[in-house]
Parts: C-alpha cells; structure tokens; sequence
C-alpha cells in the first residue's frame, strides 16, 4: 500500500527569500526571478530539494533571492561546484545561474566540461552582452565595435555565440529565451524536464550599460519579424506565419522564403525536429536577415554523468565488502614476531 | 599512534655509523627498469626483515633519449639491521648499468665502494653521448673504488636465449639478471620476486619464463662465478629490531590516500577526491579512484581549479571533498580555498610539494611551499596546516588532516612533498581499532516555529552547522561575500567584517592541536634542531650521531606547521640555539621568528636532492662551535 501524502502546492511567494533584492531597477534580472519562481512550484519542485549554484557577476546574486539552497560561489566556477554538488547528492535538482563574462570568459573551460559530461542540472546563462557589475566593460558576447570603459574606440574582437557554444561543447539542450517574455516559463519547464544538462540563454537587458541592445528582435514594434519561436513537429514560421524557413540544398544553408495564404507546405517551410543536431547548428548560426531563433533549438537527451559516475561506483564496488584493517594490511606483508636475533 | 616507529636500543644509538647499514645505488638508462628493480629489491629487503628507506631519482622526461646523461634513473635503498630513517648518503654499491649511469652517480660511491658496470654497454657510442673521451672501465680512471665489470648484456641475451624473443625484448631481461646478482650478494630469497613476475606476466607467460631464466641466471653467476677472487663476498645484514607485528612496504601516495579513507570513516563521511594530473602529486588520484566500495567518489577534473571548486560542492552536499595537487597547481586552486575559508566547509588539501617557483623542478624535492600554505592568500585568511615526516607518516597525519577539517568546518593543507610522495618504507600494519572515531553530525533539526535558522551560528569551538541541502527546514544560502554573523546574509557593514574576521582567525588558532614532544633529546639544552616535513630522517640521524658523540643537541620535528603547538613557544626557549634545517630558503625560520620571537637559525638546501646526515652532523658541530 502506498501511504497516501498531501503535499501542499507551492505558491511564487514561497519561493522568495526575505533579502531585498539589489539590482538596478528596470533590470531584466527581476523578471528572470519572477519567471523562475512562477515556474518552480508549477513543476513539482520542493525547496529543500533544490540548490541554485550561481559564480559572479549581477546574475550571480540569484541564489540570494531564491527560498532553497544556494551556492554563490566564485567567478566562473559555478559549473565545477554544481558537479561536486550532484556527484555528491544526485537527488538534488541543481539549477546554475551565470552570465555572458560569466560563463563564457573565465568559466568558459568549467562551461565547456559541463555540457561534455552532460551533468543533469540546468544552466541559466543571462546574456546581457555586458559586464555590468564591474561597471560596463565589454563581455565575450559584444558586439564588434562596442564602446566601452575598456574599450572607448570599440572592441575589436569578435562575438561567442553561446549557443553554438554549447552545441560544440556537446549539449544535449539548447534552448534561448527573453527576460521579459511570457514563454520563458516554458522554456524553462522544457529546460527542467530534459535528462541531463540543459543550456538556456535568456536574452537578458543591462538597462544601465548596455539598453535596447536586443531591441532589434525584442522591442514589440519588430518581435514579429524578428522572432522565430520555435515547437518542435511544428512549421518554422514566424512574421504571424508569412514566412517561415527553407532549407537551401544548394547552398547547404537556411533561407527565408514567403509564405502564402498560410501554406508552408508548399513554401517548403521546414518543420522543427528538436532531435536534429544539424538542424540547431543551423539555428544558432543564424545571422543578419534571419530572425532570432527562440524556445528548444535541441533536446536529444543521452546518458548523464551523474548517473554513469554512481552506475560506475555501485559496480565496481559489487560484491566487495569494505574492510578497512583488510585495506591497510593489503598488498605484500611480512611478520615480525619476536625481536630478532643479535649476531 | 598506529604508524611504525622504530624503537632505537643503547647500542644502536651508539653505534656510527648504524650497525650492518648498506646502501646500493641502481642507475641505469630510464628504460632500463631500474626503479622496477629498486622496487622489487626493496621489497625483499623487506621480507628480508631489514629496515630500509629508498630514494627513487628519476628524470621529468617520460623517455629521454637513450644513454644520454640526463636520461639517467636511479634507485637508491638503504637498508640494515638498526633503524633506517634516510635512503643514505653514500652509496657503498653502484650498479650502473650504462656509461651515461655511471658518470652521474660514480662520485657520490664511497671510497672503496663497489661498481658493478655492463661492459657490453660500453661501446664508442655510448661513451660518447655520456662525454667519456676514454672508457673509465679501462683507464684506470676508477682505480679509487672496486670495480666488477660484467657484460650482462650479453649474459642476459644468453639466459633468455631458450624463449625465442626478440634482441630488444631479451635485453630488456637485463634488469632481473642485475637484481639476480644483487639478490645473491643479499642472500636474498628469489621466490618473492619470481611469483611477482609471474603475477606481472601472467598474459604473457614467455616473457615471466625469460625474466625468471635471467633472474636466476644472475643469482647462479654470483653463486659460481668466482667472485670472491674480485674482492665481492656475499653479504647477510641481520634484520632490524623492530616491535614485532604485521608489516608492509607504503609509499607516501599510498598511505596518504589510505589515510584519507581511513579519516572519512572516523568521521563516518563518504569521499569526494577531485584531481588533476600532476607529478608527483597524480599516485594519489590513481590510488583512490580503485578504492570506490570505501565510499569513495574520484573525479578527474578539466583542471586544478576545477578540481577543488568540485571537491568544495561534495563538501556543501555533504561528502569529505578532498583535493590534491603540487605547488603550481595548488597556486591556481588558491581563490577557491579562500571560498572554502569564507563558507567554512570541510576540505583538505594534499600539497605533494615540489622544486619551485613555476614549474621548477617537477620530479624533485622541495619543502618550499610552507609560505603559500600559512599565508599565501587574498584576504585575512587562515588555514590550519599538518605536515607528513615520512611515507608512513602519511596515513595519521592524513587522518590529522580529516579531523581537523571536519571538527572545525574548515580547509586543511596537507603537505607532503616528492620524496615521501615516491620513498617506500616499511610501514607496521595499524591496527584500526586503536583510532578513535570522530563521527560529523549534520545539522537536521528544524528551528522552531517563527524561528530562523542559523548557519552562522557557532559552536564552543566557533565552528558553523553543517547542513545537507535537501534538508527540510533548514534553507539557506552561503557564498564568498562577507556575512553576517549568526544569519550568513550578506552583510558589509564594517563592524560585521571585524567581528567576523577575528571570528575566522580565532577559530583556527583555537584548533586543539595536540603540545609538542621532544623527538629526540630534552626539553631543554645547548642546541636544538626543528624540522618538519620529510627532513625528518636525515635530521634525527644526524642528532643521534652527535648526541653518540656527547653533544648537548637535541631533535623537534613539527606535524602542526598551523596552528602551532601552544606550548613550542615555551619549549624553544629552553635551548640557547635553535636551528632549522628546512629544503628551502628559510620559511618555517621565518615563521617560528614571528611567532615566538626567538633567534632560529636556518639551515637550507634547495638542490632537489635530501638533505646528507653528514651536512646537518656538520651544521650542528658549526652551531655548538659558535
């Protein structure tokens, strides 16, 4: 017989922590938090159960915000305490905040690793294109020619793409996202439920250093046209469906082509398979005259390091019983049994 | 404590040099298997019943070029029937087993000392890459030792010849007929060895029948050549007085690693060992990653960094972490110690010290990390410190290491450095039930109703809770910002960061830290010798020697570098002198000036190789001198 508990659902406000929260005002941290903790108690998620692990930088600060256990740990090494973490405790749901320079600059190597092993947590990578809490210097996500304190004639080197990143690195998810959109709660359950780990950039506003730069694609006059929000078995369409994405044989390219009277199918639209590798390095490749690829580009989950480490641990250790006198005493001994003679 | 020390008798301490102590030196091309040889010599000098000590010499090139002499490797053992704590100054054997061996090792051979030389490798060839204009075995050039040139090349290819190998593969026997010679002129038993290459070879069985041909080809040739005729005689040194028990040979990786097993279950915790290669710190990491039914987790790491960030969230989660590296490394693993410090979570830290700065000297020694240990951080930042004298030493204070960290919710540094790292030595089997258990208790008890809970609460020993996450009731949130105390909120209020920083110093300074013991000598006198680390065997050496010899001097050999023990201050100023001899230029001098503000002269050597009994027995008449 199963013993039957009542679990009292969550609610948002249980998932806040009494500490005010410091960002700058009109930060789209705040609607990350908020979105967070929306989503938390909607997918079964208890607060004891659950660690946010987050390096340095505005993003950084999360943990404190969250009503679970958190780890604010030190810049860039997020991903290496989150695997000390699961490996330690694999039934702990380990979410890993960080950002651009975060994640990117000096943890890009932890970054990298992670998804490789394909640890089962999630990492939310806030992407603001900036490094806002030292004051506004450029971050591995600027844009060539950003002006800034560091680089007052524009910056010279080029961009990471931190999605095409993480596909290189072997991630199993890849999804993208915006602070202040109503789908990034779906985007992040889809994140929560893939087996291993998931890759979210949210495309998040440094309102102080760097406003507006994604209002190419965010600000509501051109989200339409610049939004493909992607369903995977659905069309990839986007401008209210009149155009959507093709794929050009000759080229071995994605291209834009027009959709008419809503018929995709004959505009050979394609439609999203979120199992396809090569498709979502197309996706995240995409550049000027594409519109911004959002939602699950990839979920194709595969076996997680967590559970290979403990699979490994279990059968190595079967069938042995551990001694600790039959340890030390191990390999070749002798016996001493009297003091020996004197010649 | 559970680690084999030896007990010294009237006579033996008298006696100078100690009774029936030989020290024989293979060296050899590093593909010539000499620390094999080494190995196995050891170990039946260890079933022989001697006591011994070992000093593997080996090149930080994983295969120089052949014959050349920086491709030299060596083996060193010492052994006797009185206790044996150094791998000895000079050889009264060498061993060499190509030109380029010889020249390297040849002058340290004592006076009179034997060489025993594979003439078959003597060609112009190799006499040139070694920079010999003449061969020494011919020109009289070596006429101050005893010299026995035999072509075990050529030996060697004809006991194997019956199994068919290849020239290569014969020669490569060329070793097992050396120790063959060696285990006859010990009076050694074979059987140990010949079971042990049938276990190495037991997938090839043609190449453990080719190996034992030349092992007791080798044996046979001393037994009826007529060597005595060339003034070599076999030799039986009686074994050693040690207390009776159970004995095995450990090097310094291995009883580190089982020390650290052994510490997670007195503090009933499972192991998280995260690690990055490293000479001569990786033996550990190999050790570990086999021992997975002792709870142990291992975890090869992207890097060191990595590996320590890793090791402290197993630790947040609630296993031992441990990590383990060598100076460079350690420098890179710096800034996640301090979160260690700052979070107040368990962690050690395995120093396997090494030539520095940089990359320095990776394969040789060098007790010059203690500074980066005491001090080497961002921050008010302290740090106990525990320091292994020797291979066996490693296992308590390994277990020294686990109690501290777990008892005060702090990182310890381990220090051990390369060459107890690499030494063998006898090691008296412990008996577990002799160490007292320290079992964590994690925090589980929900405060109550309207209550907060407190993860910077302190305890008398000012140490924090320790709460699993995944805990009901006790939620909480910790990092590397300054916190307040009692709540652990974020808290720069300059106040907050006095209190907590005095809180931080006083609760490892508080550390109870067992007083320190005389190790040789009185409390008080004319001269006092304070060591630590792997110093330890040619220092107590030289000390006997001089008290034999009626010298007011005396031996303190530290395992606490940090905190010290509350009584040395007292202890070191009952001596008029105070020497230090340390493999550096003077750091634990410094430190032991600081904190007690006595006049410790240094006594240093940074060449990578031990110190010599003879060098401190000089230094200590110096200082009586003065």
């Amino acid at each position: 017989m199963n013993e039957i508990t009542t679990i009292k659902p969550s609610s948002p406000k249980d998932w806040e922590t009494d500490q005010e929260v410091r960002w700058c005002p009109g930060c789209g941290d705040y609607a990350i938090l908020k979105a967070v903790q929306r989503t938390l108690p909607q997918i079964g998620a208890t607060p004891e159960n659950t660690v946010f692990i987050s390096g340095i930088g505005c993003s950084s600060r999360f943990p404190y915000y969250m009503e679970t256990y958190g780890f604010h740990t030190i810049h860039g090494r997020a991903p290496a305490v989150a695997t000390g973490v699961k490996l330690a405790n694999p039934e702990l749901d380990v979410w890993i905040i960080t950002g651009d320079g975060d994640a990117l600059s000096i943890g890009g190597n932890h970054t990298m690793h992670l998804l490789r092993r394909n640890l089962n947590c999630q990492v939310l990578l806030f992407n603001n294109e900036i490094y806002g809490l030292t004051k506004g210097q450029y971050s591995p996500t600027s844009r060539e020619g950003t002006r800034s304190p560091s680089t007052p004639f524009g910056s010279v080197d080029h961009p990471a793409n931190p999605c095409a990143f993480a596909l290189g690195s072997g991630a199993r998810f890849v999804a993208r996202g915006i602070d202040v959109h109503k789908k990034l709660p779906d985007v992040l359950k889809a994140a929560h439920a893939h087996r291993g780990a998931a890759f979210l950039e949210i495309f998040q506003n440094c309102i102080v250093y760097n406003d507006d730069v994604f209002a190419p694609f965010t600000a509501k006059p051109n989200a339409a046209a610049n939004q493909l929000w992607l369903e995977h078995g659905e069309p990839m369409l986007f401008d209210k469906g009149t155009r959507g994405l093709s794929f050009d044989r000759d080229a071995l390219a994605l291209k834009v082509v027009d959709v008419t009277d809503g018929d995709w199918q004959a505009a050979g639209v394609l439609v999203h398979d979120q199992a396809n590798r090569m498709i979502a390095h197309l996706l995240v490749e995409m550049g000027a005259g594409f519109p911004v690829a959002l939602g699950v580009l990839y979920d194709n989950p595969a076996p997680t390091f967590d559970s290979a480490v403990t699979d490994q641990n279990l059968s190595a250790s079967a069938g042995k019983t551990p001694d600790l006198q039959k340890l030390v005493a191990k390999g070749q001994t002798w016996m001493v049994n009297k003091q020996p003679r004197v010649e | 404590m559970a680690t084999a020390v030896h007990k010294v008798t009237e006579a033996e301490a008298n006696a100078h040099p100690p009774a029936e102590a030989i020290v024989v030196r293979f060296a050899g091309d590093s593909g010539d298997g000499m620390q094999l040889t080494g190995g196995q010599f050891t170990l039946s000098t260890a079933l022989a019943g001697n006591d011994l000590a070992t000093f593997p010499d080996f090149p930080a090139e994983i295969r120089a070029p052949q014959g050349t002499l920086f491709g030299v490797s060596a083996f060193q053992i010492n052994f006797g029937s009185a206790a044996i704590e150094t791998a000895g100054d000079q050889p009264d054997v060498l061993v060499a087993m190509n030109p380029a061996a010889l020249k390297v090792n040849v002058e340290a051979l004592k006076p009179g000392g034997l060489i025993i030389a594979d003439e078959g490798e003597f060609g112009d060839r190799n006499l040139a890459k070694a920079k010999y204009d003449a061969n020494p075995l011919e020109d009289g050039s070596l006429a101050k030792w005893q010299l026995l040139k035999l072509n075990i090349s050529q030996l060697t290819l004809e006991a194997v010849k019956p199994f068919g190998l290849g020239n290569k593969e014969a020669l490569r026997c060329k070793n097992m007929w050396t120790l063959g010679l060696a285990l006859w002129m010990f009076d050694r038993e074979r059987q140990p060895i010949v079971d042990w290459l049938k276990a190495k070879f037991a997938k090839a069985p043609e190449l453990a029948e080719a190996n034992i041909a030349a092992l007791n080809a080798g044996h046979a040739y001393g037994e009826t050549a007529e060597m005595g005729a060339l003034g070599v005689a076999q030799v039986h040194v009686p074994a050693a007085p040690v207390e009776p028990g159970l004995y095995r040979t450990v090097t310094g990786a291995e009883s580190i690693s089982l020390g650290l097993v052994a510490g997670a279950q007195l503090a009933g915790l499972p192991m998280f060992f995260g690690g990055y290669p490293i000479t001569p710190a990786s033996a550990i990491l190999h050790h570990l990653s086999r021992l997975k039914e002792y709870g142990v987790t291992t975890f090869q790491a992207e890097d060191e960094i990595a590996a320590v960030a890793a090791s402290i969230g197993a630790s947040y989660a609630g296993s031992l972490g441990v990590t383990s590296s060598s100076g460079p490394g350690i420098a890179l693993k710096t800034e996640a110690i301090g979160l260690a410090i700052m979070t107040e979570l368990p962690l050690v830290v395995v120093n396997s010290q090494r030539g520095g700065p940089s990359t320095g000297l990776p394969t040789k020694t060098e007790q010059s990390d203690l500074y980066q240990s005491v001090y080497g951080r961002n921050g008010d930042a302290p740090m106990p410190v525990v320091a292994a004298r020797s291979a066996a030493d490693c296992f308590d204070a390994a277990i020294e290491a686990v109690r501290i960290a777990t008892q005060y919710m702090t990182p310890v540094m381990l220090l051990t450095d390369g060459y107890i790292a690499n030494a063998a030595e006898p090691w008296k089997v412990p008996d577990m039930d002799g160490y007292e258990a320290f079992p964590v208790t994690f925090e589980t008890d929900a405060p109550a109703e309207g209550e907060k809970f407190l993860p910077y609460a302190r305890d008398e020993k000012l140490s924090r809770p320790w709460v699993k996450p995944g805990t009901p009731g006790l939620l909480h949130r910790i990092g590397g910002i300054e916190k307040q105390q009692g709540t652990g909120n974020i808290d720069y209020a300059p106040a907050n960061h006095q209190a907590m920083t005095e809180i931080r110093r006083d609760k490892v300074a508080g550390i109870d830290v067992p007083d320190q013991e005389v190790t040789l000598g009185e409390e008080t006198g004319k001269l006092v010798l304070v060591g630590w680390g792997s110093t330890f065997g040619p220092v107590h050496q030289a000390v006997r020697r001089a008290r034999a010899k009626g010298l007011d001097v005396h031996h303190i050999h530290l395992r606490h570098i940090w905190p010290m023990p509350k009584n040395l201050g007292d202890l070191l100023r009952g001596y008029e002198h105070i020497l230090v001899p340390e493999m550096n230029t003077g750091q634990l001098k410094t430190v032991l000036r600081d904190q007690f503000l006595v006049d410790a002269k240094p006594l240093n050597k940074v060449s990578g190789q031990p110190f010599r009994i003879a060098e401190i027995e000089a230094a200590i008449e110096e200082a009586l001198s003065d």
